[in-house]
Order: structure tokens, then C-alpha cells, then sequence
């Protein structure tokens, strides 16, 4: 199937595909929904991760709390965003941290009107994508 | 016989719930954000809805990645707040019309819409901060003005229902309120946008442009609204943009002419464009 949508810069569309691949990293995460379950990650995070049975580079993200590995192994900002907010980080500083802008530049730009579209719709116009 | 008053277009952004639990709205930050939302509590006041059909979504609260249905119709009798990571916010538990709810399941199944029907369901900031920014603050122990009735919709995982397949539920949801023989006063919500992007490096998109043409386009040609395809809300609104796809419900729900009678339009709340606008049926 053509997708059409991997020409973005900067995005993960979270399809089928990657859904399918993130699947035991979002089950873990979304887990964190809970408070009694973020009690007992907070006791003993390996442990509590043994329950996942995701792969070695998804655990290894988690520990890192590296927040654009989770995306590009198949992690969804709906999911990975409840591990963030375990940690005590909101939606806006975690896209501050990765935007790599951190927290106090990437909220003066959105007080400032946000990310123009001029320049962000194709990977084309990105160098390093 | 119930019936579709005005339709309610509004961003669900957690944020401005955050904002209100914690009496933080008079901040210079938030003021311009609830300045606009003024009118449409006096508005919602006059109404004197019996119900609030609330199409909105779901972030992965009621629904986790193991069951993502693309359209699930709320018909238990109550639905609470849930705790989505940060406890879950002091409003109040959301009172079903069960009898309605269950009347327009039957009656869109048999219109070829096949909802899913959720019997038992958590509500989260999706479906709590439209309610809250439309009837203001309201105590957790004590009652939202109207009954509501949840439409959840997929648009987490790609694809989400497509623009036209949502305006012409719309149109069914409409034939099946339309047939309810209670007299009911009936307002339809479509949540969410407008453009933002949370996540990764393009995280922080916002479209102004983008996002007024899609409100007129809501307003004055339905129709062609309803045919924007996925690709442009992804790359012009930003990855989580697409939740305007919801609008649609509401928009396919209202006769073809309506009377605009407030738009709100702000950036940022917290990483979004927040977009706001009531509309009427003229008759």
C-alpha cells in the first residue's frame, strides 16, 4: 500500500504497521494510566517491565525516557505521553524535549503562533530528514 | 418528537481543563483562550438542552491498543471521568439519555453505520472539556445541565473514518433523532483540533490560515469539507489535526443552511490551535 504520508518531515503516522510493531511498548505504557500500577513501576521499573514482552531497543528507550526512539520503534505520543506524565512532563515540555528545542523555546514558540507550515510540509524541504 | 437544534464545533485541549480545575483562567496566558467561550456559555444557557450528543475521541483511556473500534457509541447509563496519568479531573460523572442512546444505535445499524456499543465506559479530557468549556464550572458532586450521549471515534490509529464517512453518519445520527418520539431538544458537538502536532520534530504546527478556511468551509459547503482528504489534514493540520474529521458528525447532523452565530479562534493552548464555533439551524 502506498503511503503517501511518509513524505511528512518530522512525523510519525502511527498506521497499522507501526501500531503493530509498537504494540507490547504502548500496552506497557498506557499501563501507566493507573495509579496503582505507577506505584509499583516507580518500586522496580525492570521488574515491572518484564510483564512487555517488547523488544530490546523498546526496553532500552524506556529506560533512557528517550522520548523520539519510543516514536521511531513503533510508539504512539498517546501512549509514550503516559510514561511522560509518570515522569511528571505534560504534552508541551515533551515536545519541547523532542523538538530538541527544550521546554523554554519551544513554549515561546507557540506563544509566539506555533511551527509555520511554510518550509514543514515535505521531507524535501528538510536537509536532514 | 426530539430534535437537532445547533451543532457546536470546539477543541478538546486537555490543557484547558487543566486550566480550569486549578482556577488558573484570569492568567494572561489562559484569559484570551475563555474570552471567547464567554458568549457560548450564555449560548448553551438559552438552549436548554435536554441532550448533548458529544462526538469526540478517545485517548487511549477507554480504549488501549488491544480494541480500537472506529465509531462506539456510549449507552451505558453513566460514564466517569477517568484518570488519564494525572488523576482524574473533579466534574461530574456523565449521565447518559440511556433510552435515547439506544434508539439511535438501532436505528443507524439498520442505516449501515456498524457502531460498536459500549455498555460500560470511562470518559476522558476528550469528551469532559467541551462540556466544561461550554456550561463553565460545575461541581464534581453535582450535576452537568444536560444529559449526553458519546460518539467516540478512532482517530488515533491511521486511518481514521474519512471526512465523508462521518457527515454522512451525521445525516443517520439526524434521521434517528429526527424519529425519537420524546420531545427533546437535541445539540451536537463535533470535538477536536485544531491544527497541532504532538509529537517528534514537527511537534508544534499550528496552520491559522489552514484552520479558518476549514471553518468556512464547515459553515458554507459541508460537502466539500467532508471530501478533504486524510493526506491534507496530516500535512497541512499537523498528525493529531485530523481529529477534525469529528466535525463532520456535527456538521452532516444540521440542515444544509445554517446561521453561524459565534466563532472563537486563539493560539496556543498548551501545543494547539484552539477552534470554536456554534451553529444553528435556521427552521
Amino acid at each position: 500500500m502506498e503511503k503517501d504520508y511518509e513524505d511528512i518531515p518530522g512525523t510519525f503516522v502511527f498506521d497499522a504497521d507501526r501500531s503493530r510493531e509498537g504494540y507490547h511498548l504502548n500496552q506497557f505504557c498506557i499501563s501507566l494510566r493507573k495509579q496503582e500500577n505507577r506505584a509499583t513501576f516507580k518500586v522496580n521499573e525492570d521488574t515491572y517491565l518484564d510483564q512487555y514482552p517488547m523488544t530490546y531497543e523498546q526496553r532500552a528507550a524506556v529506560k533512557d525516557r528517550n522520548w523520539n526512539r519510543l516514536l521511531e520503534l513503533g510508539g504512539n505520543i498517546y501512549y509514550t505521553s503516559k510514561l511522560a506524565a509518570n515522569d511528571g512532563i505534560n504534552f508541551q515540555n515533551l515536545a519541547g524535549l523532542m523538538t530538541g528545542m527544550g521546554v523554554e523555546a519551544y513554549r515561546e514558540m507557540m506563544v509566539n503562533g506555533g511551527r509555520s507550515i511554510d518550509g514543514n510540509r515535505s521531507k524535501s524541504e528538510w536537509r536532514d530528514e | 418528537m426530539a430534535r437537532i437544534t445547533a451543532g457546536v464545533g470546539c477543541s478538546h485541549v486537555p490543557a484547558i481543563g487543566v486550566a480550569m480545575d486549578t482556577g488558573i483562567t484570569d492568567q494572561p496566558y489562559w484569559q484570551p483562550v475563555f474570552e471567547g467561550f464567554k458568549k457560548s456559555r450564555e449560548w448553551m444557557k438559552e438552549q436548554k438542552a435536554d441532550v448533548v450528543f458529544l462526538v469526540y475521541n478517545d485517548h487511549c483511556t477507554a480504549f488501549d491498543a488491544s480494541c480500537i473500534p472506529t465509531f462506539a457509541l456510549g449507552c451505558a447509563a453513566e460514564f466517569k471521568p477517568a484518570d488519564e496519568g494525572w488523576g482524574a479531573r473533579p466534574v461530574p460523572v456523565v449521565k447518559n439519555h440511556q433510552k435515547l442512546a439506544s434508539h439511535i444505535a438501532q436505528s443507524v445499524i439498520l442505516d449501515e453505520f456498524d457502531l460498536t456499543i459500549m455498555n460500560e465506559m470511562e470518559v476522558d479530557h476528550g469528551l469532559t472539556v467541551p462540556l466544561s468549556v461550554m456550561f463553565g464550572d460545575v461541581p464534581e458532586d453535582g450535576d452537568w445541565p444536560a444529559l449526553v450521549i458519546p460518539l467516540c471515534v478512532n482517530v488515533v490509529q491511521y486511518p481514521a473514518p474519512t471526512g465523508n464517512r462521518c457527515y454522512n453518519l451525521g445525516k443517520a445520527i439526524r434521521r434517528a433523532i429526527d424519529s425519537f418520539d420524546e420531545d427533546l431538544n437535541v445539540v451536537i458537538f463535533g470535538t477536536g483540533g485544531m491544527s497541532h502536532q504532538l509529537q517528534y520534530k514537527r511537534a508544534g504546527l499550528i496552520n491559522a490560515e489552514w484552520d479558518a478556511r476549514f471553518m468556512d468551509m464547515v459553515v458554507n459547503d459541508p460537502i466539500a469539507a467532508s471530501q478533504i482528504p486524510h493526506l491534507e489534514y496530516l500535512r497541512e493540520a499537523g498528525s493529531e489535526g485530523v481529529e477534525m474529521v469529528m466535525w463532520h458528525v456535527m456538521r452532516g447532523a444540521l440542515d444544509e443552511d445554517v446561521t453561524e452565530v459565534h466563532r472563537h479562534y486563539h493560539v496556543p493552548a498548551s501545543n494547539t490551535a484552539v477552534g470554536h464555533i456554534i451553529l444553528e439551524n435556521k427552521a
